[in-house]
């Protein structure tokens, strides 16, 4: 019923729909309809215009009236067309699930034969049957329906492997069922709907190859006539008399076109990926929104978040991501960020730069000043001039976001170049002095590596110098060490602590491990369901916890430093962002949780050097004079 | 490199042998007697049975099959009885005119198609996107010999603006304007499906290709948009996109049979149908076989130039 429905909002492929109903409909009712007969010659009445008396689309070459060899025609290569796919679906079909089915040996020969028939050049193919067979429209359906079984046969092949490995098929055959059965009840009906779609979007093609072979003479013989062979026989008088070819031309086109809207339509409503959205592209920079008044900035950071809200927008739905986070960090200082995945600490982090993927991110409201100025809605050209330049990003999984096809030392010289005019040369030396700042034994030699010939430490690494080539301001480094092990984390974190020191840059840390804080950050905002609930000095937070999450939080921690990642320890799950309690988001979660708590708006309140929302804090603080 | 470039030659062989095997079974599917349908039915039993002999159909097929490929191997591709004259010289003589051809439109469906997909994914739902997309729709829907006489009646009878027919004039030089001038609307006339397709895979292909996280790296970095396009997601892309391209270059090789109707192109698909419509069979099989051959080698190239962009396949 959704796929019927989601065909219905795809207004090309309803389009597609309708046409192909009326053509397939007409073909229908050709026989009964007042025509001429299509194979009367009447060599008086000649190459009649359309529109004449007696004839709507005119006549051919030899008088014959063209509406109704049109008709006729069309009702001929619809049901060729229809029986190639047919036939090429039900054979394909079944060598796929033989050879998909019994696997081994029968599978590799069977295969190795699809394989050979694929290396042909497609229409050749068909050529060469055609020619052993001779020439007629029902050698012309085989040669078509022939070359198209491979493709079937692949595909179905794939689909029936998934499903002769699953428990139900073991079961059935220790219960004692034939193979002849299985298949029947068990795999067929799973792979229908896979033929049916690959058939809708082929059927299109075999009408078009039929009439191509009819074109050339080799399909349907005269007097009788498909719309491929109409064309051929025009094709004389094309200059004289362009109708008689445009007639049947144009209605091939228009079969086709209906075909091919509505396969495209049948195809993207079954596509789960079209169905989530999950591929459109990000946009170059985050899209804005801005709602309410922009604050203002406050203090002496280089970096400062005020009251920032970034929204994921699917469908319908909004995810409140980040619901109004400020913080800010001095140059030389270093910030962790930390919660579980989904408080949005990275989102945040991303939000900096308009990094964050958009659609269907959007910066809702807040300010993120960097020296004073807000880029929240700054120019895209002014973001960029800014991104690696003054704010630059260190990443997760370096194997996945370094370009896996460039070297490491390319993509080193295109992050100096992109800012800076110069030498090829020139961006080179200051690539090789980068490796060796982040100490990377080789350096010449590693700059000539693709990331992939990398360890996942060395590859940080590059990460890390990637971020360093322009001497930014502030470095952002979002869970930079999470893929990596225990030794190797501990590596980069004192690789970053040096770097911090040397070169007095800000870093935002941001993480999940209260180990690594504890090792590198002066200060610590905790973050859960997209607010800041604690934030302080680190050592303070760490030796008197407030807040009764960041408390569970270091309570995973078994012992500091040793970089003991999971969180598990904490039941329970995130709250979804789309549906937010009342009052305090992890009052589900908490022991102390009482009905004030759930009440409302619960504010983040100072204490000094410390901020905490929480009614009931874990450790008594002192309120800010 | 040489390695790889030797192993992928030598993977080739088994291929090679399967095309002239699916060759010759097709041809050995001929319902009744080969020699009765090249001589008519008129022709005498004893003219029958010698051409049976000549052509070595008294043999057991397996045996004949390997006569054969014998014979193929060393350059002797028998007799086309329909012209007289040696088959394989005569497939080298056309296939030099196709070439032109589906080498033109296989450049021009490449540049065109990925271009066209490129424009498409970075303009997602923007109009070019929808422009496109509606093109492609178009372009692979119109059968190629009907969109081959329309540009002839437009382009050429109306407009006067390129030859209708031929590859040469009858008359006059034979330079390289000349043959552009003729070229160009067969070229484009079978480039169009196959541009189509291209298209529609390179859009999908970047589209998958801008939500991976190196793209977002080189957004960070501050990589102008353009550079982000066309530099890193398209370097990606096209590791998807030039197996398609492969196809394509054989669905152009093959497909230019109907443009050489069209455009009467002395290529090797005009000689082909001639040959079926004449059931000059050797020539037919020939010819299937030298193409095949050849768009077996064109997939060697494809897959070189794909190891050569994708640093991580083992070569
Ligand atoms: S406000 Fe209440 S529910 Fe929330 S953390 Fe504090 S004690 Fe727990």
């Amino acid at each position: 019923m959704s796929f019927l429905s989601l065909l219905a909002r795809n207004r090309l492929a309803l389009a597609g729909l309708i046409v192909m109903a009326l053509v397939v409909l007409l073909a229908l009712v050709t026989p009964i309809l007042p025509l001429a007969d299509p194979d009367v010659t009447n060599t008086g009445n000649r190459f009649l215009k359309p529109f004449s008396e007696g004839a709507l689309l005119g006549t051919d070459h030899l008088g014959r009236d063209l509406l109704s060899r049109l008709l006729w025609g069309t009702r001929l290569s619809l049901a060729v067309g229809f029986a190639a796919a047919v036939i090429a679906a039900v054979l394909g079909a079944a060598v796929g699930i033989i050879a998909g089915y019994y696997g081994g040996r029968v599978d590799n020969l069977i295969m190795r034969g699809v394989d050979m028939l694929m290396a042909f050049p497609y229409i050749l193919l068909a050529l060469a049957i055609v020619a052993a067979l001779g020439p007629g429209l029902l050698n012309a359906l085989i040669a078509v329906a022939a070359v198209n079984i491979p493709f079937f046969a692949r595909n179905i092949r794939g689909i029936t492997v998934g499903i002769a490995h699953k428990e139900f098929v073991d079961a059935a055959k220790l219960a004692g069922m034939g193979d002849a059965r299985i298949i029947v009840s068990e795999v067929l009906p799973n792979v229908v709907p896979v033929i049916v779609i690959a058939m809708s979007t082929t059927v299109g093609w075999m009408i078009l190859e039929t009439a191509g072979l009819s074109f050339l003479g080799l399909g349907s013989q005269p007097p009788q006539a498909d719309l491929g062979s109409m064309l051929g026989e025009a094709r004389s008088a094309l200059i004289t008399n362009p109708h008689t070819s445009v007639v049947p031309g144009v209605m091939i086109l228009i079969i086709v076109m209906a075909i091919n809207l509505l396969g495209d339509g049948v195809r993207d409503a079954l596509d789960p990926r079209l169905r989530s959205g999950a591929l459109t592209r990000p946009m170059a920079a985050t899209m804005v929104q801005r709602k309410g008044p922009v604050p203002d900035p406050q203090g002496d950071n280089v970096l400062d978040l005020r009251g920032l809200e970034t929204q994921f927008h699917v469908k319908d739905r909004i995810y409140r991501a980040v619901g109004g986070v400020s913080w800010g960090v001095k140059p030389g200082e270093c910030l962790g960020i930390i919660g579980e995945s989904g408080s949005g600490k990275s989102v945040t982090a991303l939000s900096v730069m308009g990094l964050v993927a958009s659609p269907p991110g959007v910066i809702t409201g807040g300010a993120v000043f960097y020296k004073g100025e807000d880029l929240v809605g700054a120019p895209y050209e002014r973001l960029r001039s800014l991104r690696g330049r003054e704010v630059a990003y260190i990443f997760q999984d370096p194997l996945a976001t370094l370009h896996p096809l460039y070297k490491v030392g390319d993509q080193l010289v295109e992050a100096i170049r992109v800012h800076h005019h110069v030498s090829d040369k020139e961006a080179r030396a200051k690539a090789l002095g980068l490796l060796k700042d982040v100490r990377i034994p080789n350096a010449e030699s590693r700059l000539e590596n693709y990331p992939h010939e990398m360890s996942g430490g060395m590859r940080q690494r590059v990460g890390i110098a990637m971020a360093l080539a322009n001497d930014p301001e502030v470095i952002i480094a979002d869970e930079p060490t999470t893929a990596l092990d225990v030794t190797v984390q501990a590596q980069i974190l004192s690789l970053l602590d040096t770097l911090r020191r040397e070169k007095g840059l800000a870093i935002v840390f941001i993480t999940h491990d209260f180990g690594v804080v504890a090792q590198l950050c002066d200060r610590v905002a905790v973050m859960y369901a997209g607010r800041i609930v604690e934030e302080g000095p680190t050592q303070i937070v760490l030796d008197a916890p407030a807040h009764p999450y960041t408390r569970r939080l270091i309570a995973c921690v078994p012992e500091l430093g040793e970089g003991k990642r999971a969180l598990h320890a904490i039941p329970g799950l995130p709250p979804a962002v789309n549906d937010l309690p009342p009052g305090c988001a992890f009052a589900p979660r908490c022991d102390k949780a009482t009905e004030a708590c759930r009440q409302g708006e619960i504010a983040l309140d100072a204490f000094g050097a410390r901020k905490l929302r929480c009614l009931f804090p874990e450790t008594e603080l002192e309120a800010a004079q | 490199m040489g390695s790889y470039i030797l192993k992928r030659l030598v993977s080739a062989i088994p291929v090679l042998l399967g095309i002239t095997v699916i060759v010759f079974a097709i041809m050995a599917l001929i319902p009744g007697d080969p020699a009765t349908a090249i001589l008519g039915s008129y022709a005498t039993p004893e003219n029958v049975e010698k051409l049976n002999r000549d052509l070595g159909l008294d043999k057991p097929a397996v045996q004949r099959y390997f006569i054969w490929l014998f014979n193929m191997m060393q350059g002797d591709f028998g007799r086309s009885f329909s012209l007289n004259r040696p088959v394989l010289d005569e497939v080298l003589d056309r296939f030099g005119a196709t070439l032109v051809l589906a080498g033109t439109s296989f450049v021009l469906c490449s540049l065109i198609g990925v271009a066209a997909g490129v424009v498409s994914a970075a303009r997602q739902y923007g109009f070019a996107d929808k422009a496109i997309t509606f093109v492609v729709l178009l372009g692979i829907s119109i059968p190629s010999f009907f969109l081959g006489m329309m540009m002839i009646l437009i382009f050429a009878v109306q407009l006067r603006w390129f030859p209708a027919s031929g590859m040469w004039p009858i008359y006059g030089d034979r330079n390289l304007l000349v043959l552009l001038d003729h070229l160009l609307m067969p070229a484009l006339a079978l480039a169009v499906v196959a541009t189509g397709v291209v298209a529609r895979l390179s859009r999908s292909a970047m589209l998958e290709v801008l939500r991976q996280d190196y793209i977002r790296t080189a957004r960070a970095k501050g990589v102008p948009e353009r550079g982000v396009i066309w530099r890193h997601a398209l370097r990606a892309a096209m590791v998807s996109i030039i197996p398609v391209l492969g196809i394509q270059a054989g669905f152009v090789l093959s497909g230019a049979v109907y443009i050489e109707m069209v455009f009467q192109w002395p290529g090797v698909g005009r000689m082909l149908v001639d040959a079926i419509l004449k059931r000059d069979i050797l020539l037919v099989q020939g010819g299937v076989v030298f193409v095949a051959a050849c768009y077996v080698g064109f997939n060697i190239v494809v897959d070189v130039a794909q190891s050569l962009l994708d640093p991580r396949i083992k070569t």
